[in-house]
Parts: C-alpha cells; sequence; structure tokens
C-alpha cells in the first residue's frame, strides 16, 4: 500500500511574539516544528504501514529550511521524502497551496493520502479537503480512529461535535487528522541516523510545470489576498481589587447585581 | 452579476444549528450595506418545513435541496448540491458556520468552484468606515496605507480573523473571484430577535444524485449525549484554570454555575490533564463564549484563553498572581485565591437568592 502524508513545519505559535511597534511576527529564535496534527498523521501512517505493509512517503511544501521537518519524519520512520519548494510557490494561499501539493501527489502516486487537520499557524482546515477535491478522491476529515483497512476500502471513525460517524470509504482517499488519531513515537537513534543517510527529493516550478497552471499558484495565483495583519489591543483592564475574601465576594455580588446576572 | 448573500444553514437531524441563524443576523447587517438580499441554502432530507424560521431570523428567500441522499452530512452529496446552487444563482457572498461539517464542506466547494475561502472568521465587513472604526478601536494598523491601496468605496468583503494561535489578527479579501467565502466562528455574530409571521420565499432547487455522489458508506452514526452541553450558549460560563489546583475544584465551581444558571468551563491545561471534557475548553484551539458573565477562576490569561472569550459582556476574574494577563480584559479584577474565595462566593450567592427569591 502507498501510503502518502502531506506534512507543514511551522513556528511554535505558544512562542510567537508581535511587535507592537512593526505589526510583524518576532521569528527569531522561535522553534519550527512539525505540525502537531500532521505528526498524528505520520505516525498513523507508520501503524497503518505496519499493519499492512507498504511505504510512508512524506511531502511538505515550504522553503529549504523544511528539509528539517522531513528528517524528522524519516527518522520517525518514513521511507522517502520529497520537498517542494520554489520561489514560484511563495505567498499561495490554501487554494493554491492544495493545487501546487496534489500535482505533486498526481506524480508521486497514492493509496491512501493523510494530511493534519489544520496547521497551528494558519488554522484553516482547508487544505486537506482541497488537495481530495483537486485528486478527484473522497476525504473524511476529523479522523480519529482508523477501525479497519483492506486492499480497497479502509474504515474510520469522523468526529463531529455531537456525534462521530464509522465510515467506510474506497480506496484511493484522504483522511485529515486530529491529535486524537496518534500519539507520535519518538525518533530512535538509529533512524536519526538512517534519516540523514536518505535522500529528500527535492521538486521545483519546473519538476511540475507539465500538471500546474502557473496562473494558480504563489501571491498572484491565489484568491485570496492578505489587506493587513495586526496585534489585538487589550480590550482594557476594569477595577484590580486586593482586599479579603469576604470584601472579594460582596465586590463581585455587586458587579453581578450591576449586570443583571442575579 | 453576482449578487447576494448565501448562508449555509446547518442541520443535524432536522435541527438549524445555532451558528446558522448568527450567520443570518450578520448577513442581514451586510446585505444592507451592499443594497443585496439574503438567502439560506437549507439541504437535508424532508427539510422543507424548517424554512419559515430561516426566514423570521433574516432570511429573504430559503432555496431548499432535499434529497433522502442529505438525510445524514456526507462531503460529496453536500458538495454537489452547494456547487448546483452557487452555480444556478451566482451569489456575491457565501457563508458557513466553521463547525466539523462547514469546515468540511466550505473548502471542498470552494476547490471546485476555483474561489477564495477565508476560515474561522471573527468579523466580517463590507463598508471601509465600519472596518476603519473597528480596526481604530481594536488596532494600531496603518488605515491610511489601507485606504489608498483599496479605495474607501470597496465594497469586497473584508474578512479577520486570528491567525498564529490568536497572536495576529489578519484581514484577507478575495476581490478577483466570485463567490467570495468564509466559514465564520460560532458564537461571534449576533443572531435577530426572530419575528413571527415574516414572508420570504421558499425555492426548492432539485439536484440530480447519482448513486455514485455517496463515495462513502457511512456505517453506523453515533450521537453522543455527554457531548450535548455546548457553552457557547451558556449565559453565564464559571471557568477553571490551572490554579484551581485539582479536578475535585470543577464541583464547587458548579455549585457556583448552578447558582447563576450555567455551565462550568475551562482553559486548556485542565483539559490536557484530563480534568475536564475537552468540549468545556475555552480558546483558540476550543471554544469561542460570549456570555453575558465569564468567570475565570484561577486563569493566567494566555492569548489563545484570551482570544476565546474577550467578547464576553462581563468579565470577572479571580487570581493570585496580580500580574496575571487575565486581568486586563477583566471587568472586575480580584486579586486572591480561588480556593477560598468560591465557597464563600457559593454562600453568599446561595443567601443572595434565598434572600430575593
Amino acid at each position: 500500500m502507498k501510503i502518502v502524508v502531506c506534512i507543514k513545519q511551522v513556528p511554535d505559535t505558544n512562542e510567537v511574539k508581535l511587535d507592537p511597534k512593526t505589526n510583524r511576527l518576532i521569528r527569531d529564535g522561535v522553534p519550527s516544528i512539525i505540525n502537531h496534527d500532521d505528526k498524528a498523521g505520520i505516525e498513523a501512517a507508520l501503524q497503518l504501514k505496519e499493519r499492512v505493509g507498504g511505504t510512508v512517503t512524506v511531502v511538505c511544501m515550504g522553503p529549504p529550511q523544511a528539509d528539517v521537518a522531513l528528517r524528522e519524519a524519516l527518522a520517525m520512520g518514513c521511507d522517502d521524502a520529497y520537498l517542494l519548494s520554489a520561489r514560484e510557490f511563495g505567498g499561495s494561499d490554501t487554494c493554491a497551496t492544495a493545487i501546487i501539493i496534489s500535482s505533486a501527489l498526481k506524480k508521486i502516486g497514492y493509496d491512501i493520502v493523510f494530511t493534519g487537520r489544520q496547521a497551528i499557524d494558519g488554522d484553516t482546515a482547508q487544505v486537506g479537503p482541497q488537495i481530495a477535491e483537486n485528486l478527484g478522491i473522497p476525504q473524511v476529515s476529523y479522523t480519529e480512529e482508523l477501525i479497519d483497512v483492506t486492499d480497497e476500502t479502509i474504515t474510520v471513525k469522523r468526529q463531529y461535535e455531537d456525534r462521530y460517524h464509522i465510515i467506510e470509504a474506497p480506496l484511493p482517499c484522504l483522511l485529515t487528522a486530529i491529535q486524537e488519531l496518534a500519539e507520535p513515537r519518538y525518533m530512535h537513534a538509529g533512524g536519526i541516523i538512517d534519516a540523514y543517510a536518505k535522500d529528500i527529493t527535492v521538486w521545483g516550478f519546473e519538476d511540475l510545470k507539465d500538471v500546474i497552471n502557473p496562473d494558480h499558484i504563489g501571491l498572484m495565483g491565489s484568491p485570496t489576498k492578505v489587506v493587513t495583519s495586526f496585534g489585538k489591543m487589550p480590550k482594557g483592564a476594569g477595577t484590580k481589587l486586593e482586599v479579603t475574601p469576604e470584601e472579594a465576594v460582596e465586590a463581585i455580588i455587586a458587579k453581578m447585581e450591576e449586570r443583571h446576572i442575579i | 452579476m453576482s449578487k447576494d448573500i448565501y448562508v449555509v444553514a446547518e442541520q443535524r437531524d432536522g435541527n438549524i444549528a445555532k451558528v446558522t441563524m448568527e450567520l443570518l443576523g450578520e448577513a442581514t447587517k451586510l446585505a444592507g450595506e451592499l443594497g443585496e438580499k439574503v438567502y439560506a441554502v437549507l439541504m437535508g432530507d424532508q427539510i422543507k418545513d424548517k424554512a419559515q424560521d430561516l426566514i423570521e431570523h433574516g432570511a429573504d428567500g430559503v432555496v431548499v435541496v432535499e434529497d433522502p441522499m442529505l438525510a445524514e452530512y456526507v462531503t460529496e452529496p453536500y458538495a454537489k448540491a452547494l456547487t448546483a446552487v452557487i452555480k444556478n444563482y451566482d451569489p456575491n457572498i457565501v457563508l458557513f458556520g466553521a463547525t466539523s461539517i462547514g469546515r468540511d464542506l466550505a473548502p471542498r466547494v470552494a476547490a471546485r468552484v476555483h474561489t477564495g475561502l477565508t476560515a474561522d472568521c471573527t468579523r466580517l465587513d463590507v463598508d471601509m468606515n465600519e472596518y476603519f472604526d473597528f480596526l481604530h478601536a481594536t488596532s494600531n494598523a496603518d488605515t491610511d496605507a489601507i485606504a489608498n491601496r483599496l479605495g474607501m468605496d470597496d465594497k469586497n468583503l473584508k474578512m479577520t480573523r486570528p491567525a498564529f494561535g490568536g497572536n495576529v489578527m489578519a484581514t484577507i479579501r478575495c476581490a478577483d473571484h466570485r463567490p467570495q467565502m468564509a466559514t465564520v466562528r460560532p458564537g461571534v455574530m449576533k443572531k435577530l430577535d426572530a419575528v413571527a409571521g415574516k414572508e420570504g420565499t421558499v425555492e426548492e432547487f432539485k439536484v440530480e444524485f447519482t448513486a455514485a455522489d455517496m463515495n462513502v458508506k457511512i456505517k453506523e452514526v453515533v450521537r453522543e449525549t455527554k457531548k450535548a452541553v455546548d457553552i457557547t450558549e451558556a449565559k453565564v460560563l464559571v471557568s477553571g484554570g490551572r490554579g484551581i489546583g485539582s479536578p475535585e475544584f470543577f464541583d464547587e465551581l458548579q455549585k457556583v454555575a448552578d447558582l447563576l444558571g450555567g455551565e462550568i468551563s475551562s482553559s486548556r491545561a485542565n483539559v490536557d490533564a484530563g480534568w475536564i471534557a475537552r468540549d468545556r475548553q475555552v480558546g483558540q484551539t476550543g471554544k469561542t463564549v460570549r456570555p453575558d458573565l465569564y468567570m475565570a477562576c484561577g486563569i493566567s490569561g494566555a492569548i489563545q484563553h484570551i482570544a476565546g472569550m474577550e467578547s464576553s459582556e462581563c468579565v470577572i476574574a479571580i487570581n493570585k498572581n496580580d500580574t496575571a494577563a487575565i486581568f486586563e480584559v477583566a471587568d472586575l479584577g480580584i486579586v486572591g485565591d480561588v480556593k477560598v474565595i468560591i465557597p464563600k462566593l457559593q454562600e453568599a450567592l446561595a443567601k443572595y437568592m434565598e434572600e430575593n427569591a
């Protein structure tokens, strides 16, 4: 079975701060990591391979430095890796990103594609379903559990707010992983050494231009464009009291009365 | 020419989601600014009788697509139906709730019609003056530069959303493609009061489905009653953070919530620790809430948490640490130990209720 996992390298958003003067993200010293949901996808793919055999290919679009994320995936046990990196790809929104990644997947081949549900930097959850649409294959997003797999189908648990579905999808299909899907394994020492011995295939625009419309990628080809980005100003603090617990309770009740809560 | 705002109604077992009514409220405001109309797209099986409710909450008309294949949400039949509606009616704007249905359906359809989609919006603007009022009130964005770039008569949808874990807000436009599409966070927009007997058009739209459209098989649908509590619906939330010290203390918060007719909620740390169910989590990776009262108990106020509760009408925060960030968004801040104050508050509230019953 040919299993492909699409991953994104993201800044650890817990560490990102905004420069209040320039409105620019301060990224210096902020570690880059494999997006959490994507890492659950890698683990699920590896477990699937252990169950039914086959290979796990990992694909990442990003700058040359994203090579680090692919090495980590190889060290976890993935078999081969592709980095999609080109000036022409820069500034792509989700629609354009999905076009680039799906074009690469058409060349790589797949039986099952995993993506993370969403990335912690953009939080859009759009690229997975859009890749599936471009490939013309079914998607199951919010995949919480792999239940069964055959040569022709995969059965999964799909999470909703108030229910879950047990869904049987035909292969090929695309699954978007949530963190509950699988707890990622650690890289092992041998794996790390192997990871650096393996080649990462780097594909630029030239490598994909036979399957890609240049008018649909990059900043110019993206339907959505950023007008502005800005940091939020605090709402403005009200009263802060350092008083005895009894006085505190009085103040709380007074505030509840004032706001007609009680 | 593309015109009108279409709200994709979300229904489960025939019940319309609250976010749909919120979207109709927001769409009504935007449509007024555009001089356009608001339509709801209602998809399901034998669902037509819900159309009137959508009209009473703001829709000028409802496009109904009925088929047994649409009884339970499945990506492809819904994507096919909605794509057909979009191709037929050529909307200017299409809005979805940013739910596990909307966020599955919207990207699939956006890719199919090749247009832009902005996820998880927390604010929508058409009118530039209103947009700038918002920017001036909440940010230090350079509006002169934006005015030069877009012009003050820009009528494209300005879609504003948090990114980078709530550290940054970004406004996105989709100027060259139609429809302009967005998913909108539940709990952010305000629904209108229903106008009983309001009139509107109800149009049945026929989509030809084939067996192949049901390209996955739903083997089981399991409704989870434990998930029935929806903190976004609560008028009062008593929310616990790391400072509550133990999972048992949620019982104490629950007593306060019960006295106020509210629910308990949580910061991410306690959810990750397994102290409380994930559907109670407020914040960037949890839910956005805007109750009348949000009581933050032992919550320090990480930016991801504040992103999920800062629109609350009133915030009361109790925290031992007098420099906790939560105090910056609190109407009333109490520097003190929740473990001491909450039991006393319970007592005082119970007494108050008795005296004022």
